[in-house]
């Protein structure tokens, strides 16, 4: 029943996600041009074979940067996951597992976090503690957590229903093993989705902050910061403007037919395209 | 259905209580001290201390959030500490700009997103369906900020009808004012739009397979007509939802759209008092768009009472 344009969202997202990845990677190696290195005399390149996407104001070559912006970009919003996923998941489960006033406690505090818009409030953590790729990391990862205990705990709240958890429940299995060796991995799925799509989230939060100057700070290249530079030369250099911002979408775009497709491998259930 | 609204009315107010908590806790633990950076670095201690006296800064935390937390309920939102002037003014000629906007963007991305979400669904499988989802999907992964910047490329520096950037103020008239904001709007509404009608699109689906739209078919109702009568109006709590949801990112949107713009909103306002450690004003400003948020989503709340009778019996009971 599944639209013949939607079985390759796995293929592209993953390739796309997998390429994103490669250069990022890459980039700790290699880059065409050292990412920071400023040459005057060639500024506002056109793309040409020598810089293949052109130079900035600086001179400094627009692919190495947009490579080594891939790095910065995966990485804060990595942590800014992890973050959320590692307080996430545990609290979710934890209200699951015990219900009462602990479950209540965590949802309202949710409910409390969801009421500040999350991009908001990060701009006025960083803006406050100082701006950096660390600070907004943090401030991302802030709000992934609520995220992730809602979902956890919706997910577990369903498997705890079900006969087997019941079965290793009458065999004498504690709560804490019942979570772990049963109902985690059966929700490992959905949580894996919305991973990917966390993730997404933070690549645009990341160029978000960067690019009002609250996130990776120069000189390390960050894709958000570069179209802020770009936006000042927008008349006399427009290409400046397009290549991170195609960056970002690209990356983002990667991620979420990535996870799209996780979830219609994983749990049809869950598949948009019903 | 009374007893649900007071119900709700009263979470409401604990809610945003705690909000005006966790702000003024999170404001006094970060670093930055508002009496040092109006001087600099060399004033003398006891000018520090005599400037710290003036703005209240000398009284312990507990009572400044008292004094605070008082003041709003009274309506007063206090003084800035670097304007020097109330912050309600402040806010005021800044609303002029942010709530036109955000309203505009909401109009904007619901007109587009309905239609075309219906649409996709009524044609589901088929070239236009793909054709819709898979522009969806793009817009989806769009930054606004960059779109903001691309529409600046397209309508502002290769075909410039419309400003880059600015405010003219609704003083100099209606269309002045309002074409600054078109490009910002277009810029938050887009991404906006494609979330929604993949909304939609599912929600409509959904109830196109339920009996009453097969009914509808069986006593001889077009298509079409059983589609917007029976199938859009029972699909829109989902979409309801959502466009309650986006709210909040929009008005985070607008943080950053207004610096895309140079928009003296809101956001412009946030900025501004983080960098100059106007503490007073970035509570305000916090709290004030938290509660909208808050504010907001009861009012969804509320519309699903008119969208479907069955939740107000769930909820006296």
């Amino acid at each position: 029943m599944k639209p013949a344009w939607r079985s390759g969202n796995l293929l592209i997202g993953g390739t796309i996600t997998a390429l994103i990845l490669a250069m990022a990677l890459v980039s700790l190696v290699w880059t065409p041009y050292p990412p920071t290195k400023i040459d005057i005399i060639h500024k506002l390149a056109d793309p040409s074979a020598a810089h293949w996407l052109g130079t900035d104001p600086f001179g400094r070559d627009v692919f190495s940067m947009i490579m080594a912006g891939a790095r910065s970009s995966l990485s804060v919003a990595l942590i800014a996951v992890l973050v959320g996923a590692g307080l996430g998941v545990p609290l979710g489960a934890l209200a699951s597992a015990r219900g009462g006033w602990v479950d209540n406690l965590v949802m309202r505090s949710t409910d409390l976090a969801f009421a500040f818009p999350a991009l908001l409030t990060a701009v006025m953590i960083t803006a406050l503690a100082g701006p950096g790729a660390g600070n907004a990391m943090l401030a991302i990862g802030i709000f992934n957590i609520p995220v992730f205990a809602r979902v956890t705990r919706g997910a577990a709240l369903a498997v705890r229903e079900l006969d087997f958890v019941m079965a290793a429940r009458a065999t004498g299995h504690g709560e804490f093993a019942i979570m772990l060796r049963h109902v985690l991995p059966n929700i490992s799925a959905v949580l894996l989705v919305q991973v990917t799509i966390q993730f997404a989230l933070a690549i645009i939060a990341d160029a978000g902050l960067a690019y009002v100057g609250l996130g990776t700070q120069p000189p390390f290249p960050s894709w958000g910061r570069m179209l802020n530079d770009a936006q000042t030369y927008i008349f006399k250099a427009p290409l400046l403007a397009v290549f991170p911002g195609a960056a970002i979408t690209t990356a983002v775009l990667g991620l979420n037919l990535l996870g799209d497709g996780l979830r219609d491998l994983l749990d049809p259930r869950l598949s948009r395209s019903r | 259905m009374k007893g649900f609204v007071i119900r709700r009315l009263v979470g409401l107010f604990l809610t945003l209580l705690a909000a005006s908590l966790v702000v003024f806790a999170v404001l006094q633990i970060l670093p930055g001290d508002p009496a040092t950076l109006m001087l600099d670095t060399s004033a003398r201690p006891d000018t520090l201390a005599a400037l710290r006296k003036q703005l209240g800064l000398d009284q312990p935390a507990w009572w400044r959030y008292l004094l605070w937390i008082g003041g709003l309920l009274r309506g007063d939102f206090g003084v800035s500490y670097t304007y020097s002037v109330p912050v309600s003014e402040l806010i005021a000629q800044r609303v002029q700009v942010t709530v036109p906007l955000a309203i505009m963007s909401i109009c904007l991305s619901t007109s587009i997103a309905i239609p075309v979400g219906v649409l996709a669904a009524a044609r589901r499988g088929r070239a236009a369906d793909a054709a819709v989802m898979g522009v969806a999907q793009f817009g989806v992964a769009l930054p606004n900020f960059w779109l903001g910047i691309l529409l600046i490329l397209v309508f502002a520096v290769a075909y410039p009808v419309l400003p880059a950037g600015g405010f003219a103020g609704w003083e100099k008239g209606f269309w002045p004012a309002f074409r600054c904001l078109i490009l910002p709007a277009f810029a938050l509404a887009l991404p906006q739009a494609a979330i929604l009608s993949r909304v939609t699109r599912s929600a409509v689906l959904e109830t196109l397979g339920q009996d009453y739209v097969r009914t509808a078919h069986a006593k001889g109702l077009s298509g079409i007509a059983a589609l917007w009568r029976h199938a859009v109006p029972n699909a829109l709590i989902p979409v309801v939802t959502i466009i309650g949801l986006q709210f909040s990112f929009l008005l985070a949107g607008t943080v950053i759209i207004e610096n895309v713009f140079t928009l003296p909103g809101l956001g412009r306002l946030v900025f501004q008092a983080i960098a100059q450690r106007d503490l007073i004003v970035v509570q305000d400003l916090v709290v004030l768009l938290a509660g909208s948020v808050i504010l907001v989503n009861f009012l969804v709340d509320l519309a699903y009472l008119g969208l479907d009778p069955r939740i107000s019996r769930e909820g006296a009971r």
